[in-house]
């Protein structure tokens, strides 16, 4: 059995990775996910956005376990 | 017989949600794609006390979205609009139009009179804003957003462990990073669902019917209907970035700032006009109201990067565009070609101007 995440992408995150919904290896922690995310899309160090782990917020380095869902979300200004 | 007859039999809302509904009242800051919709379930269940802020006026593409309007409406202030709109359709309520931008200067003031706000804005510096003024007024804020085919929605400082919008996302993003207002498309449909949603929230938080998305984000992708919700907490370290007086609120600049590009108010940039400097509108064509004046020269912000020789002889450049974002985009473009002239962007742009 492999140690496999899901990540969602929200709003220009998805236009950026160029999927909304993809499986990877789990990198283990939060920040660990973020540093892979930005060094295999360069296109997001420039860009605000929090992450969510099993549909919660995450405020701090978060450690992350196999088959856990992690959403990836910008802020939205339009109206 | 009334009007809220099917609204009274349902259980659980009944006549006391129907009286709650008529001793409420509601501050529906932007009347735009969002805003409409609000304003139209709203007024329509019965809400004692609306006002509208918004300091813009309707023009062509906003037809696509903002359904209270019309052909006959271009050009005339969309708080106005609205209000008259509500005023003849029904006799049982109160409106306040407010023709303005809301500012640190009149938030305070406005949204003190209400016991709910709606931010149905367009831009993250109102939404900062109203957030904080909402913050510091413990009001609860109903908030809506949406970029391309998705929308978020949630509830501000609702409940016994309140979220504001700064626990979702402490610090505004910067300048570069967000689209144009002018080049970001959408479907009128994704607003109308995202602002009834809205309207939604507004009801039962303000009737105590069901469980309102307090501490809750709610995610929607119109693409493949789905909708998520995400858990959202206090968090301690991002409510320093709240300004903790009025005095300290009133002091704060909201503006988005691109690092190096030096900001100029409409005051400040009348003052320099001259001969030498290069007055410039980056907005592109049909964004209202038209600006005319001689010396003013127009470049739309999609072709600059093709007409940056057009600057050579000019010794100082303003640009001005709608709201104040891709005139430092500009700036920040004109002084990389041209370290040595002296280039500003002027602050908060059209909207600033007419507020």
């Amino acid at each position: 059995m492999s140690d496999r995440i899901r990540l969602k992408a929200f709003g220009m995150l998805a236009e950026k990775i160029g999927t909304d919904s993809l499986e990877i290896e789990n990198p283990g922690s939060s920040e660990a996910l973020k540093r892979q995310l930005l060094q295999q899309f360069p296109e997001l160090q420039s860009l605000t956005f929090r992450m969510a782990v099993d549909r919660k917020l995450i405020q701090a380095e978060t450690a992350i376990s196999t088959g856990q869902e992690i959403a990836l979300l910008p802020p939205f200004s339009g109206g | 017989m009334n009007r809220f007859e099917r609204q009274v039999i349902l259980p659980g809302f009944g006549p006391e949600g129907q009286a709650k509904l008529k001793q409420a009242s509601v501050l529906v800051i932007g009347a735009g794609g969002l805003g409409c919709p609000v304003l139209l379930y709203l007024a329509a269940a019965g809400v004692g006390r609306i006002a509208v802020v918004d300091g813009d006026v309707i023009s062509p593409s906003n037809l696509n979205r903002q359904v209270l309007y019309g052909e006959k409406d271009l050009g005339k202030n969309k708080a106005e609009t609205a209000v008259r709109y509500f005023q003849e359709k029904y006799s049982d309520m109160q409106w306040t139009a407010i023709p303005e931008f809301i500012t640190v200067d009149n938030a305070q003031a406005h949204i003190f009179h209400y016991d709910l706000v709606i931010d149905g804005s367009d831009n993250f510096p109102t939404r900062y804003l109203v957030n904080d003024a909402c913050v510091l007024l413990k009001k609860p804020l109903v908030y809506g957003s949406i970029y391309q085919y998705e929308g978020q929605v949630s509830v501000f400082n609702v409940g016994s462990h309140p979220c504001n919008y700064r626990d979702v996302f402490p610090n505004p993003p910067a300048p570069q990073e967000i689209p144009n207002c002018a080049e970001t498309g959408v479907l009128g449909v994704l607003p109308g669902i995202i602002g009834n949603l809205m309207a939604l929230e507004a009801i039962k938080v303000l009737s105590g019917l069901g469980k309102p998305l307090n501490n809750k984000l709610l995610l929607f992708n119109s693409l493949n209907t789905q909708f998520q919700e995400l858990e959202i907490l206090p968090n301690p370290t991002t409510q320093s970035a709240i300004p903790t007086s009025w005095n300290e609120f009133h002091q704060r600049d909201y503006a988005l700032g691109v690092e190096g590009v030096q900001q100029l108010t409409w005051n400040e940039a009348m003052k320099l006009m001259g001969q030498e400097v290069a007055f410039v509108d980056v907005r592109e064509p049909g964004e209202e109201p038209p600006l005319e004046c001689t010396g003013l020269v127009k470049v739309p912000f999609s072709t600059l990067s093709k007409e940056l020789g057009r600057f050579e002889e000019a010794e100082e450049i303003l640009f001005f565009c709608q709201s104040g974002a891709r005139s430092q985009k500009a700036a920040q473009l004109l002084q990389q070609t041209y370290p040595d002239k002296k280039i500003f962007s002027i602050r908060g742009g059209i909207n600033a101007l007419k507020s």
